[in-house]
């Protein structure tokens, strides 16, 4: 499987940055970056990213299906992901999600028929500081209301 | 022992050695702390929370699996707290849990049911719906109830760490977490069954054995395989003269809990429809069913004629019969038939090697010695497939002992995994997968993993069948698909262009730095090559065991008692010539008698004037025969068997098969019919078995042992064994896990197991 220079460069810094023997942590961080460049994990980047890593492709699927920002289908092009853990629940982060849902008209994992957005309800992101928290793709905002979160949206879909 | 750890479990002192943990220290004064995840021997996982224990002096309750204990520790097992955790933890452990316990097959044997039933979790207070997901089958012999599943690990831990196979994981997180198998829906992987036997519940059931009964209604009969010449003992469990089930969860005998498929499942060839149950006789061309007296009588007849004209008779024996069997069969082939042309499929140099290691200190190892000893060298076979029980104690002696492994092979072997150095013979790729540890981006001969470190990926990285097209031995690492990444063979694997010794003399350093050696060597090894192997390891300094692997359940034991025209039982010489297999079956002789063997397999046409064959099957050989006399399989009779270590074990009648009888009880039959009983003895197995243990060298063995289904070791046989060297005889089957020679065609489950229609 071919990859982009960069994404090969940052795959080659990644194998080297852990001990011997322990090449296998790289394996997070390269289903990350590989999403990022091809959308998605598919099985082909599975099986890759297994045999660089000298584990088996179902162990890369343990981690894959463990954790909750890999994903196996693409995504929009901005993944809206609205936190309703407790902090941000405390802070009508539910509301806020209804309302995403509502504005895009979309509902948890699915993406618009544009393929523009996506939307998640996630779990704790860490920013209960400044609840209600979401994230889009990997840019944080903080205190959205709904009227704040229209205008995200629209932002975002004029930059098109 | 001076430096015991001193600790109080419930207000007992107990005194075990330092790291020993809690739940095995409660174990040896007889305190059970239930567990389910924790296993002896797997990794820990401390999963399930049911093995909670009060600890003095500790705020929370502790993980008694996972706890090591300490100087002067406290433990409480049986306070209300605990009792009341474990009630709990059963309430938590249900909350998806069907409770179907009337149709799950594990119902009677659960170690769930069992935690339930005494600690009591009958009502709970989680009132949400369960979480269902449907069963699925995974393989013919795997299928996986998720909703059952308590998420021990166990079946995945076993897999990985004692299989070395990697096909089990958990996928998903939380309430939808579930085992999955490795090549998306469905398992490719050694068809074991490990996993379900180990499940504690029963999420992951057998194929053969689900819905067919309640473990309380079999009959539970120890016997020992009749498959590969490793000398498993498995548990059959019997209803109404029926096989139900093989397993070994008692642990007794020498493989412990460990079955391949083979011993775990392919017993079932003995009520395959092709079984013969009625003689035949040979009637204007054509194999007629008759009574036994009158195939009998026809084989005495025959017999009687032949010997007083003087005639020629040829006598093959079998690799799968009994010692008793086979000690009968020399007995009547040289007093009655006054023949010396006696032979068997020979599948291992096992002669060469005993008359090279008389006078030296080399011994003979047993299959334990394979876990307790520092160093091991295999030489030539590829264990994991041909001898599992002995790869597995190796790579239990690899992952408990950290020992030193070496591998020296035509191909890539599972061992590769953990192996000091493995050294590819006549200069095939190193590897042919290539991704066995791999280290992208470091050139071949980079250390990268050594002695005692693990390779890359942990032990048990099961090799990626697409990495292959990605390393290029000629053109180096990666150019081959022009991947800017290279990949590269880990650094413990070499490729050599020269033979075993060549390979050997490269190791030699290392090895003589080794405290003891067990070698192990298949038939690419024989003749000439055995004596030089066996100097080679004299030559070390070291003390050096040794196994001849040979392939069938008793092909030691034929040898043993002198089914070949050189050799008396217990390797005395006979100083007079006899034909060998292959001479009997291509000359003209008057009659060929064959016990449990298959020479004319391969379209190879009958010679002999008059052929005689116990079988099981009508196998090429039978089809051709004049006489076809249904022999009994090894689970439909008592008897003894020696395995590829030389360890002697008893067999037990497990079921009786209408029609068919024991070769042993047919022999006599002929024999009596001859009127020749007497001069060769009870046809019972027990009286044979006493005239060997006094008759043939090496096998003088504790009764009490063998007759208590254990294992002895047949002594080694000190003195020179002056014939000459047959090595050309040997030829292994190199059967794989999937494969047992003619009795492999006849199990259904070996042959519907996808990975029996794959290379293997």
């Amino acid at each position: 499987m071919t990859f982009s220079p960069q994404l090969e460069a940052r795959f080659e810094k990644l194998l080297t940055s852990y001990p011997p023997g322990r090449q296998r942590s790289a394996m997070i961080p390269m289903l990350m970056y590989a999403q990022d460049e091809l959308g998605c994990v598919s099985d082909e980047l599975i099986d890759e990213v297994a045999r660089r890593i000298g584990v088996t492709p179902l162990q890369v699927n343990e981690v894959l299906t463990y954790y909750s920002m890999l994903h196996r289908k693409p995504l929009g092009k901005y993944h809206v992901q609205v936190c309703t853990n407790i902090s941000c629940l405390l802070y009508d982060g539910d509301k806020l999600y209804e309302h995403a849902c509502k504005k895009l008209g979309i509902t948890h994992k699915e993406v618009t028929a544009d393929g523009q957005f996506s939307i998640e309800e996630v779990e704790c992101m860490g920013a209960c500081s400044w609840a209600p928290a979401i994230q889009i793709n990997y840019d944080f905002h903080h205190y959205v209301t709904p009227e704040k979160l229209d205008q995200l949206l629209d932002g975002l879909r004029k930059k098109q | 022992m001076a430096d015991l750890v001193n600790l109080t479990i419930d207000g007992r002192a107990v005194q075990v050695p330092p790291q020993t943990l809690v739940i095995d220290a409660a174990k040896t004064v007889g305190i059970e702390i239930p567990a389910f995840c924790y296993y002896e021997g797997l990794s820990l996982q401390a999963a399930c929370r049911m093995c909670l224990v009060e600890v003095e002096k500790m705020p929370k309750m502790m993980t008694a699996c996972t706890l090591p204990v300490a100087e002067g520790m406290i433990v409480r097992t049986e306070t209300e707290q605990v009792k009341q955790a474990r009630k709990y933890t059963l309430e938590f452990l249900l909350t998806n849990h069907p409770l179907d316990c009337p149709v799950c097959d594990k119902g009677g044997e659960c170690e769930l049911q069992d935690m339930v039933f005494r600690y009591g979790a009958g009502e709970s207070r989680y009132t949400e719906e369960k979480v269902h997901t449907p069963e699925k089958q995974f393989s013919p012999v795997v299928f996986f109830d998720a909703p059952r599943c308590i998420l021990c690990f166990r079946c995945v831990r076993i897999c990985n760490e004692g299989m070395g196979v990697n096909a089990l994981g958990v996928i998903n997180r939380g309430v939808v977490s579930e085992i999955a198998p490795n090549v998306g829906d469905h398992l490719e992987c050694d068809e074991c069954g490990a996993c379900i036997d180990i499940c504690p519940v029963g999420a992951l059931t057998s194929g053969t054995y689900r819905y067919q009964t309640r473990p309380w209604e079999m009959t539970h009969v120890g016997t020992i395989c009749t498959h590969c010449g490793d000398g498993c003992k498995t548990t059959l469990g019997t209803r109404n003269d029926e096989i139900i089930r093989g397993n070994n969860r008692d642990r007794s005998g020498i493989n412990g809990e460990f079955l391949c498929i083979k011993g775990r499942y392919a017993f079932d060839f003995y009520n395959h429809p092709e079984r013969l149950q009625a003689p035949m006789v040979r009637v204007n061309g054509k194999l007629e069913e008759v009574s036994w007296a009158q195939a009998l009588e026809v084989v005495a007849r025959k017999f009687d004629a032949t010997v007083s004209a003087n005639g020629s008779f040829g006598v093959i024996g079998s690799n799968h019969t009994s010692n008793e069997e086979n000690f009968y069969l020399q007995k009547f082939a040289r007093e009655v038939l006054k023949t010396n042309n006696i032979d068997h499929h020979r599948t291992g140099d096992v002669v060469t090697l005993l008359d090279a290691m008389s006078g030296t200190k080399s011994q003979l190892a047993t299959v334990a010695d394979l876990y307790d000893r520092k160093a091991v060298l295999v030489l030539g076979a590829d264990l994991a497939l041909e001898h599992p029980l002995l790869s597995y104690q190796i790579r239990a002696n690899y992952r408990h002992h950290q020992a030193h492994v070496y591998a020296i092979t035509p191909g890539e072997v599972r061992e590769d995994k953990y192996t000091v150095a493995s050294i590819r013979v006549g200069g095939g790729p190193a590897s042919k997968k290539g991704d066995l540890g791999v280290i992208p981006g470091k050139e071949v001969g980079a250390t990268t993993s050594g002695p005692g470190s693990h390779p890359v990926g942990g032990p048990g990285v099961v090799p990626n069948a697409e990495a292959g097209a990605h390393f290029d031995p000629v053109n180096g690492p990666g150019k081959a698909t022009g991947s800017p990444t290279g990949f590269v063979v880990p650094a413990n694997v070499k490729s050599i262009t020269g033979n075993y010794f060549d390979a050997l003399e490269s190791l030699r350093d290392q090895l003589k730095a080794e405290p003891e050696l067990v070698i192990l060597f298949d038939d690419s090894i024989k003749g000439a090559d055995v004596r030089a192997l066996v100097e080679f390891a004299e030559s070390l300094g070291i003390p050096v065991k040794f196994i001849c692997l040979v392939d069938y359940a008793n092909s030691r034991g034929a040898v043993d008692m002198g089914l070949t025209p050189e050799l008396f039982p217990g390797y005395k010489p006979t100083g007079a010539s006899g034909m060998h297999v292959s001479e009997m079956t291509g000359s003209d002789l008057d009659v060929l008698w064959v016990v449990g063997a298959n020479p004319l397999k391969g379209a190879v046409k009958r010679k002999a004037g008059f052929l005689v064959v116990q079988d099981m099957f009508l196998t090429e050989t039978a089809q051709q025969a004049d006489v076809v006399l249904p022999a009994a399989s090894a689970y439909e009779k008592s008897g003894t068997v020696t395995n590829t270590t030389g360890e002697v074990q008893q067999l037990t009648r497990a079921v009786n098969t209408m029609g068919a009888k024991p070769d042993l009880e047919i022999m006599g039959f002929i024999a009596r019919e001859m009127g020749v009983a007497g001069q060769l003895g009870p046809w019972v197995a027990n009286v044979v078995f006493e005239e060997i243990r006094k008759n043939v060298r090496g096998y003088s063995l504790p009764m009490p042992v063998i007759a208590t289904g254990g294992a002895a070791q047949s002594m080694p046989v000190n003195g020179r064994i002056a014939v000459d060297d047959l090595s050309a005889l040997v030829h292994s089957d190199h059967n794989g896990l999937f494969a047992s020679g003619t009795l492999g065609r006849y199990s259904k489950v070996l042959n519907s197991v996808l990975e029996s229609h794959l290379s293997r």
